[in-house]
């Protein structure tokens, strides 16, 4: 490499910091950025889920158990009038006695963007009834989703379940984070016997199996805790395995970054050590970092869903996506209403995304080491 | 190499002492104790036991002494007379209910770990050698899509469709003829049978990790002079592949045991709830709810040491296989 | 450019066919940005029993050329155009572009025909088969032998590269041997089946000089054994004066001149290849601005003085009771090999590592002895300011999360001396007098060049305006060209600061031309210590005679490393 070679690019890459750097190669990941874009979604689903459901997720409605999904139609027989659905009325099979629901063309409910619907706190704070759709007329729920057993709308159960499930996985994480960058911290900073014995420790957590020890600790809450303490239980026991992968990461980076020359170099200009680990070591690591958090959120979506799957995580009345799945689980029920499948799907999508955007943010974590 | 496996194995010592000392912590963990439990349960179905009776109870399991004296008894039996205690909920010894479920668990795991590498590193190999074309996008798109389906959704799904579409029962391990028979090779076989559906259910999310794995390993790889100085000397592109990059790549992918195995001895947990396999699952599940604490806490203490001795399996195969591991 | 046939050369009336013919190659690598001419219509042939030096700088095409030979350039890049006439043992020939790089035939060529040897002997080898592994493999694949016949013949080719008991060495992994036998290994491989062309691609560049020697030794003796032509890749001039029948000289891509290696030496007509030979030859003698200086007063006391200083990393001792001094404005050198301690020792005297004893004394401006193995807490704080280092390398010791104007700013903000515009001022001015543009400052270190980064590396070193610096190989990682550039910034800073340098450097010829004195370490032992000329040109310890005679001499009529001196040390 020349002196004059180098000059001749482009001025803008000559000043770019590095979150420029790792936008512009993360840029290039046109799944990853899918990936970023349906998270991010999500996250405003899970902020606001009232404003997102059609119907209060809680309510049960006698007149609709395992009612069908419906579909939004923008044309009738005369012609486009605009997003509306067809209603049906519950009948029984006379000789069956099961449910059938029968569509009633000549009843079409228009929907409406921004409507009003059943009101509820947006943020926890604002008292509102406007929801991104709404059916015009409020004895005709809509169900774009179908109904559960007890007829409430699966579609704006998933809208809540969103806010559980996807704050579970940030707040858990969190945790581990904490436990992990202080042990790995010390691990990696200081060396020696604190970090061998640290070691044994993370190996040996890494090499048991999670699930038994969830269900152990999971079956020592008493049931009949209320939602939120149930809540930061849950998470304190997925973080209490969750944080030895974070803090094998943390003390990697440490490891390698304590030889490189810039940090001694930082040792000799003066730096005092927090100056060295703030300034000079944590911004190279940050990327590295959120990296695996962002690919650390998932597995905690997974635990939370498979731990409420089971009975053990969290109990309804609470909704989240583990929760929702319990009723899916006999046969017989996903038979009759195969759409009490949707919350899996949206495990699926959630966890699919977060790992693009995680996979995509860690290839592009170090601009430097091309 | 033996001073390796010496030491390695020396090191079990405390990790099984550990684990044991876990187990028993949690499974007391819970609020009250099993005569608690047993005594609401009989309240339930309005039968009354008197304090005294209760109390009999707790002496006779030993409930009232300190948690370490009960530990060490706990401990002290399993290891010189083998036994585990006594179930409270089925009054039989543990042993006699852990062995068989644990034997198909680990069978179960087994086979999965196999299907898992036999699928894994083809497949990764393939994408790596064949990075950023169609066949590597596709395989990286459905590895995706196996790392972000939960197994017991997997699971689930797999039962709609069996039931709604072959009108057939996919749960169990067994036919209904062979559910309590004797063993025999015809059981076997059966269960073979039966065997393939849960190790594919459970071979997914492990087979889409590691294909990530062998594929990040051998691109490391493949750029490494030594691949060069190969390609240098004549041999064919297969053969060196296979030879080098290949065979380098698979060191780390051996160290891939150690956590899939726990991965899979958890999800195996889930998936057998669903598919009712015969497993150490279900029986788990229900003595945790019961706080059936010596059963519980011999299939934790079980299953754990299950996957310790993985890790220990996978860090002497990795000494065999790693000349610079073995003679550091 | 001039060919080959039609400078006068002694050896032409004698000459038989080329080996290899190399007609018009042209090799291009497509990048996002467009394609990068790696190799850019290049000639030349190569005799039997003959060895030709590609020479070149980092970039220069040199070593794409060599791959292009076999066929195997690294992804993406592709040969466009050219022909490759290779002559076999029985008169036949063949173009081996039009071979493609896949084929039946082409590998045939590999390891048989044409075999090749690297850069990094560590990384070439596969770490987890035995050597004897990839030895037999060649042997096998081309000569068909049994397995038994070619373990045996492996075992011959390792005696033959003079590696010590060889019927065991068969069964060693790369990691069991030291660099230099890794690279007698990587030769024994490429001898397997006895080639008629070797192409050797920076063979020696990892080795220190005395291993060189040996290599450069070895690998004449087995050509003229073998009677093979060699090609052989390198930066070093002094390596090309060494072995090189013909020159070639390379730059971006393309040939500036061929020919005999004394027409190339003495009569270069072409500029960049006169360049090239200059930044060499400088390096025979000290510095112009050196020598117009007066010498430094022998009575001026030590600015630093290091007595009996060691440094133990557990069971080995790097650093060996190691004693010297350095006066103000003057610059001591210390040479040495590769585990000989002098990294560790420099780190002792900035206090990144603690030693485990002894005394450097640093004499303040004022008068005041402090010492800095001693020296804690804020004490230690203004020593740092006062004794400073220049790291080896230009990437590593940059933060690349900084710009350059944080870089430089960062002692003089974390020692309280400047902030806010203050700072930019000094910054600025700190940016001047290396040699870079203060409208760079706030530009990261990667748009920056090597030669670039290392004068932002001094900026940063100066900015506290210390005393005493201690430079650690800080122009081993640049070409020679740049290298001088640093140089001499680095004897223009000591005349307007008033600096003392500790030079650490394997480099003789860097160290001939910057230091007034330099001490010879081997072993953690300072062996000797001395005026410059004199332990270059008479050296007194038996290991410093050895160190220098196998330096090889950028002048094709002083070949003399064969006649080196040998060190063996006395237990």
């Amino acid at each position: 490499m020349t002196e004059a070679t180098t000059n001749a690019g482009p001025p803008r890459l000559e000043v770019a910091s590095q979150s420029k750097l790792i936008w512009w190669a993360f840029r290039k990941h046109k799944l990853a950025m899918a990936g970023l874009i349906v998270v991010a979604i999500l996250y405003v689903i899970a902020a606001m889920p009232g404003f997102f459901a059609i119907n209060d997720p809680s309510a049960q409605n006698a007149r609709t158990p395992f009612h069908p999904p419906e579909a939004i139609h923008l044309w009738s027989d005369d012609g486009f009038v605009g997003p509306h659905f067809v209603p049906s009325k519950l009948k029984r099979d006379p000789d069956t006695l099961a449910a059938i629901y029968v569509p009633e063309p000549e009843k079409a409910v228009r929907l409406v963007l921004f409507g009003h619907g059943y009101s509820y706190r947006l943020f926890g704070l604002i008292e509102t009834d406007r929801h991104l759709f709404a059916s015009s007329d409020p004895k005709q729920p809509f169900f774009p989703f179908g109904t559960d057993r007890l007829g409430r709308c699966v579609w704006s159960r998933i809208m809540q379940g969103a806010q559980t499930s996807l704050s579970i996985g940030l707040v858990g994480v969190a945790l581990s984070l904490i436990i992990g960058v202080i042990l790995g911290g010390i691990s990696g900073y200081f060396g020696g016997r604190i970090d061998f014995a640290i070691q044994r420790v993370v190996e040996f957590v890494l090499a048991l199996p999670t699930i038994p020890i969830w269900l152990a600790l999971a079956a020592a809450l008493p049931q009949d805790w209320p939602a939120t303490l149930q809540y930061m239980m849950i998470t304190i026991i997925l973080s209490l395995t969750g944080w030895a992968h974070l803090a094998r990461v943390v003390r990697g980076r440490f490891l390698s970054l304590r030889t490189e020359e810039f940090v001694s170099a930082a040792r000799l200009d003066g730096c005092s050590e927090g100056r060295i680990i703030f300034r000079h070591m944590l911004p190279s690591f940050m990327s590295h970092i959120i990296a695996s958090i962002t690919l650390a959120i998932p597995a905690m979506i997974l635990a939370e869903t498979s731990l409420s799957f089971l009975g053990l995580g969290l109990q309804p009345p609470t909704i989240s996506w583990g929760v929702l799945l319990r009723e899916a689980q006999n046969v017989r029920s996903i038979a009759t209403a195969p759409w009490l499948f949707a919350p899996g799907g949206a495990v699926v999508l959630a966890v699919m995304a977060l790992n693009l955007l995680g996979d995509g943010l860690r290839d592009a974590a170090d601009p430097y080491n091309k | 190499m033996l001073r390796f496996i010496f030491k390695r194995v020396l090191w079990m010592i405390p990790a099984l002492f550990a684990v044991s000392f876990l187990a028993f912590v949690l499974i007391q963990l819970p609020p009250g104790d099993f005569v608690t439990n047993y005594v609401a349960t009989l309240a339930a179905s309005n039968e009354i036991i008197d304090q005294n009776a209760a109390d009999a109870l707790r002496e006779r399991f030993g409930l009232g002494e300190p948690m370490l004296l009960q530990y060490g008894k706990w401990i002290w039996g399993i290891l010189v007379h083998g036994d585990f205690g006594t179930s409270f909920e089925w009054q039989q010894p543990v042993g006699d209910l852990v062995w068989e479920r644990m034997a198909l668990t680990l069978t179960l795991t087994l086979s999965t770990l196999v299907a898992t590498w036999a699928i894994a590193l083809p497949i990764g190999i393939f994408s790596a050698v064949r990075k950023y074309t169609i066949g590597d996008y596709i395989v990286t798109s459905i590895s995706f899509f196996g790392l972000a389906i939960p197994s017991f959704l997997l699971a689930l799904v797999l039962m709609y469709i069996a039931v709604v579409i072959f009108g057939q029962d996919v749960s169990g391990l067994f036919s209904d003829e062979y559910q309590n028979a004797p063993w025999t090779w015809a059981k076997v076989a059966d269960l073979i049978h039966h065997l393939w559906i849960p190790v594919i259910i459970l071979a997914v999310s492990g087979t889409a990790s590691l294909i990530r794995v062998m594929r990040a390993n051998l691109l490391d790889e493949l750029n490494k002079p030594y691949v060069t100085t190969a390609r240098a000397k004549g041999l064919s592109e297969f053969r060196l592949l296979m030879k080098y990059p290949v065979r380098i790549a698979l060191n780390p992918f051996i160290s891939t045991i150690a956590w899939l195995l726990p991965n899979l001895v958890s999800g195996s947990i889930v998936v057998a709830v669903v598919l009712n396999l015969p497993t150490a699952a279900p029986l788990l599940l229900q003595s945790l709810l019961a706080q059936d604490m010596y059963l519980a806490g011999a299939f934790v203490l079980l299953i754990c040491t299950l996957t310790l001795i993985g890790s220990l399996v996978s860090d002497i195969l990795l000494a065999i296989a790693d000349p610079r591991i073995r003679l550091e | 450019m001039s060919e080959t046939g039609q400078n006068p050369n002694k050896s032409a009336k004698t000459r038989a066919e080329p080996v290899l013919e190399v007609r018009d190659l042209v090799t291009h690598f497509p990048v996002r940005t467009g394609v990068v001419k790696a190799v850019d219509g290049v000639s030349f042939k190569v005799y039997p029993g003959q060895t030709l030096c590609i020479v070149g700088e980092s970039g220069s095409g040199k070593s794409v050329t060599a791959r292009s030979i076999l066929q195997i350039v690294d992804a993406p890049g592709r040969i466009v155009s050219g022909q490759m006439i290779f002559r076999r043992a029985d008169g036949s020939t063949v173009d081996l572009v039009k071979l493609g790089d896949r084929g039946r035939e082409i590998r045939r060529i590999r390891g048989n025909d044409i075999a090749m040897i690297f850069q990094e002997p560590m990384s070439s080898l596969s770490p987890v088969h035995t050597i004897g592994d990839q030895i037999i493999e060649v042997l096998r694949l081309h000569l068909g032998l049994s397995k038994t016949a070619a373990r045996a013949r492996a075992i011959e080719l390792l005696a033959e590269v003079e590696i010590p008991t060889p019927e065991k060495a068969i069964d060693r992994y790369t990691f069991e041997f030291s660099g230099g036998m890794r690279q007698r290994a990587m030769i024994a491989m490429s001898l397997a089946c006895d080639p008629r062309l070797l192409i050797a691609d920076e063979p020696t560049t990892a080795l220190d000089v005395t291993t060189q020697a040996e290599v450069l030794d070895l690998i004449k003796r087995l050509q003229d054994r073998h009677g093979s032509a060699v090609i052989f890749i390198t930066h070093d001039m002094g390596v090309v004066a060494e072995i090189a029948d013909d020159v070639l000289v390379m730059y971006r891509g393309r040939v500036m001149e061929q020919g005999n290696v004394d027409t190339i030496f003495h009569h270069p007509s072409d500029d960049y290849t006169r360049g090239l030979i200059d930044s060499v030859t400088r390096l025979q003698r000290r510095s112009d601005l050196r020598a117009a200086r007066a010498p430094v007063p022998a009575d001026r006391p030590p600015v630093l003085e290091v007595k009996n200083l060691s440094m133990d990393f557990e069971a080995l001792r790097a650093v060996n009771d190691v004693s010297f001094e350095v006066r103000p404005g003057e610059t001591l050198g210390i040479v040495g090999e590769s585990g000989s301690g002098k990294t560790t020792m420099g780190r002792c005297i900035v206090r990144l590592l603690d030693p485990t004893s002894g005394e450097i004394r640093y004499r303040k401006p004022d008068g005041e002895v402090i010492d800095l193995v001693t020296a804690h807490g804020p004490a230690l704080k203004d020593m740092r300011r006062e004794v400073r280092m220049i790291f080896q390398d230009p990437f590593g010791s940059l933060n690349p999360r900084m710009t350059v104007a944080q870089i430089i700013g960062e002692p003089l903000l974390v020692n309280g001396i400047a902030r806010g515009r203050e700072l930019d001022e000094r910054v600025s001015h700190l940016m001047e007098q290396v040699g870079l543009e203060p409208a760079w400052r706030e530009r990261y270190p990667h748009a920056f060049s090597g030669g670039q980064r290392q004068r932002i590396g001094v900026a940063r070193a100066v900015a506290l305006q210390p005393k005493v610096i201690v430079a650690d190989e800080a122009t081993s990682a640049l070409d020679a060209s740049l290298r001088f550039q640093v140089l001499d910034l680095l004897l223009k800073l000591q005349d307007e600061l008033g600096l003392a340098y500790v030079f650490i450097s394997h480099d003789i010829g860097v160290i001939r031309y910057l230091c007034d004195r330099v001490g010879v370490m081997y072993r953690g032992k300072l062996v000797e210590v001395g005026e410059t000329e004199q332990v270059v040109t008479a050296p007194n310890h038996a290991y410093t005679k050895a160190l220098i005679s196998a330096v090889p001499w950028p002048d094709p009529n002083r070949r003399g490393i064969h006649k080196r001196h040998r060190y063996v040390e006395q237990v």
